[in-house]
């Protein structure tokens, strides 16, 4: 069979069972382990669904409430499973509504495939009902995108898919398939595919770099670790702590990189950015190596990127070849797998020990726990805060997964969460997508049942896909989400604060009834507004089976501390 | 420092490549001065010859990104000196006795005569076409048309070539893995 989805040549047809288009989508997905589906019906994808409805002991279906949560749902599974997330919705309507989800996915660099609905290949380009050009509208928010209008393309395409989605730096895609191809009648030998002649998602690692990496990390006096994604995604956290525990390097973490190191290994230091903690900010201009692994350099991590790391050579382990040199000059950069790279760096280097300049972070440390964490988790002033809640969640769900939503309850929790291990942390760090924690929480919940899954969300976030709550319900997911509710959209009134004179510009929020919102949803709620009750009723939500909506009301104008200003350089950080 | 580049991309003959490769470029925030697609001498590849003015440092990581196109091959980025480019251009112009002298002395192309007006054709770098532009003006230009430059590398070192090998090598050792 010749299809232009395969790059390599496919045995002649024979004997292979005909099925329809609909039914190649779900057998394919099966011969790809999938288990769980996200998504929403709709008219150009009855077919599928039609045909789902003959597996539904094969494959479990969420049916969410909005197309952008399918794909916050899949974002959350997919990260704390490690699996590819999978969602089906319709064209027109269904489809755009993904493309926040997508566009979050891309940036956190999450493994989705999303098949969508499209109008019958005869009407395309009628500006049929519920037509929209979605190759078009998603070629910059995915990793790659097709259409099919046959049949018979219909296994290759979703093999390629899987494909694209997964390996090298992973992402989302999307395989938009027309009607009449849902319909059509083809012959089904699955075939995954392995190899794309255009892409090649794994450099081959360049020997001498990592010999130059290895003498710059001998040479160094004041190196520094950070800790990206790429560490999680590639399965690398064992060859991550072998090399720091053979270097005696210490180890920060970016947003998304948390857990991948436990939060007591003796080399973690702390988080990098904007409101990082002090240490790993503060001890950046002193550095004189930096090793970066598996991570990007966002400018929420950077601060003013001419000013990063301004005394420090750059090693940079990064499975992406664009971006290597496009933040931060790379002295040394090592493009490849860092699973594979990360082991040939570290059986060359000589075992070192760094703890003089380690010390240098404890004290930092020391500084900012007395000046900024101490006041935050201790039962002082009238109301509850954002940080206190945080640490007394953790003391009680100990190895819970954290999904945070976006803002300040985001940057309280993913720094005072424990971390015992890696896929622990769900938060869009990217696109910074208020609404995504609900979603992603069920995902992750489902994914991993027997995880605790606690969720962090803001009174606004909360709100954004509150509808959500209705999937809850429906599919019995056991999330615990931890309402923050300030009354405000916390974060941007901290920088109306700061940075424009107090002027809360439509930043406050005159809220509905949530005991009402969970009840509606017949999910148990409990509020709490004494510092007396908080431990009472985070055990209250612990010990209720199924999901909990706990409100707390806390401290309306607290502020996120440490803080970057916005372009400053890193070593500029406030503690106040 | 903006310099001109010359980028030249491969890529898998797929539809909707090009609005692919395009939207790269309004993405990271480059203008394209020109464009040319054509089939490559290698069939089922196609070849797009973009032509940028920016600083070296954007247009390398502009080349990374596009290269992260999943249906793009290979891409390679070139200063002017290393290449030669080409461009057409189609001029309709009033007949005069001026204009036929110019004709003569420029190596133009007369593609059709008319008693009003006359069609010329120039093939040439980018500054002879303006410049023969610049010439006409005055002389009454009543349509113009240019194509995008096309550009072929004076390296003997077929880049591409090397490419597919290896690619190839690739295949055929996943291929015999999983056999």
């Amino acid at each position: 069979m010749i299809s232009s989805f395969s790059d390599t040549t496919t045995q002649p047809t024979k004997d292979y069972p005909r099925i329809t288009g609909s039914e190649a989508v779900i057998r394919s997905f099966l011969a790809e382990g999938v288990e769980t589906i996200f998504g929403y019906p709709g008219g150009a994808i009855i077919p599928v669904y039609n045909a789902l409805f003959d597996y539904r002991d094969k494959l479990n279906h969420i049916l969410v409430r909005h197309e952008q949560c399918a794909l916050h749902a899949a974002q959350g599974y997919a990260r704390a499973t490690g699996k590819t997330g999978v969602c089906i919705v319709t064209s027109g309507p269904g489809a755009t509504n993904t493309v926040t989800g997508l566009a979050d996915a891309l940036l956190d660099s999450t493994p989705i495939v999303l098949i969508s609905g499209q109008v019958a290949s005869g009407q395309l380009g009628t500006d049929a009902f519920q037509e929209i050009n979605f190759l078009e509208l998603t070629q910059s928010v995915t990793k790659w995108n097709c259409q099919v209008k046959r049949a018979e393309d219909i296994p290759a395409a979703i093999a390629r898919a899987f494909y694209i989605a997964s390996s090298g730096r992973p992402g989302p895609v999307v395989v938009d398939i027309t009607k009449d191809a849902q319909n059509g009648m083809t012959e089904f030998n699955y075939q995954p595919v392995k190899f794309i002649r255009s892409y090649q998602p794994y450099a081959d690692i360049d020997n001498n770099q990592i010999l130059e990496a290895v003498r710059l990390i001998n040479l160094a006096r004041k190196p520094m670790a950070l800790i990206g994604q790429g560490v999680i995604l590639a399965g690398a956290e064992k060859e991550l702590r072998e090399f720091l525990e053979k270097s005696g390097i210490p180890a920060a973490s970016t947003l998304l990189g948390l857990s991948a190191l436990p939060t007591d290994h003796p080399l973690y230091v702390g988080m990098l950015g904007m409101h990082g903690n002090y240490g790993p900010n503060i001890k950046n201009r002193d550095c004189d190596l930096l090793i970066a692994i598996g991570m990007r350099f966002d400018d929420r991590v950077t601060g003013d990127p001419s000013k990063f790391g301004i005394n420090a050579k750059v090693i940079h382990l990064e499975i992406d070849p664009a971006e290597i040199n496009k933040i931060v000059y790379a002295d040394v950069p090592v493009l490849g797998n860092v699973k594979e790279s990360l082991p040939m760096i570290t059986e060359r280097i000589s075992k070192n020990d760094h703890s003089a300049w380690i010390e240098e972070f404890r004290v930092c440390n020391n500084i900012e726990r007395e000046e900024v964490i101490e006041p935050a988790v201790e039962r002082r002033g009238a109301h509850l805060r954002m940080g206190e809640v945080v640490d007394a969640v953790s003391k009680e769900f100990e190895d819970a997964i954290l999904v945070t939503d976006v803002g300040q309850q985001q940057m309280f929790a993913s720094k005072y969460f424990k971390f015992k291990r890696s896929r622990s942390i769900i938060t869009s760090g990217g696109l910074g997508t208020m609404g995504f924690g609900l979603p992603a929480a069920i995902g992750a919940k489902i994914g991993l049942p027997e995880r605790d899954v606690c969720l962090f969300v803001g009174d606004g976030g909360l709100q954004m896909t509150s509808q959500e709550l209705g999937t809850i319900f429906q599919s019995q997911v056991g999330v615990k989400i931890i309402l923050m509710n300030n009354g405000y959209l916390g974060m941007v009134r901290q920088w109306q604060e700061l940075f424009y004179d107090k002027r809360y510009s439509f930043t406050e929020l005159v809220n509905p009834d949530f005991e009402l919102l969970a009840k509606a949803n017949h999910i148990a709620y409990r509020c709490v507004e004494r510092h007396e009750d908080l431990n009472d009723a985070i055990r209250e939500m612990h010990s209720t089976e199924g999901a909990f909506l706990l409100e707390c009301r806390v401290e309306r104008e607290e502020n996120v501390f440490p803080m970057v200003p916005a372009g400053a350089p890193v070593h500029d950080i406030r503690l106040e | 420092m903006e310099r001109e580049f010359i980028i030249t991309i491969f890529s898998e003959n797929k539809v909707g490549l090009l609005s692919q490769i395009t939207t790269v470029f309004t993405h990271r925030n480059v203008n394209i001065e020109s464009i040319a697609a054509s089939p490559s001498a290698i069939e089922g590849i196609h070849k797009h010859t973009i032509m940028v003015k920016n600083d070296p440092e954007r247009v390398a990581n502009l080349v990374k990104q596009i290269e992260k196109k999943v249906d793009v091959l290979k891409v390679f980025c070139y200063s002017p000196s290393e290449v030669v480019m080409q461009q057409l251009a189609l001029y309709k112009v009033k007949r005069s006795r001026n204009v036929e002298d110019m004709v003569r002395r420029h190596n133009v192309r007369i593609l059709e005569i008319h008693d009003e007006y006359i069609v010329l054709e120039k093939t040439g770098h980018k500054d002879e076409i303006d410049e023969l532009y610049r010439m006409l003006a005055p002389h009454g230009i009543y349509q113009f048309v240019s194509s995008g430059q096309v550009a072929i590398i004076k390296s003997r070192r077929e880049l591409l070539d090397e490419y597919l090998k290896y690619v190839n090598e690739k295949r055929d050792r996943i291929m015999r893995e999983d056999k």
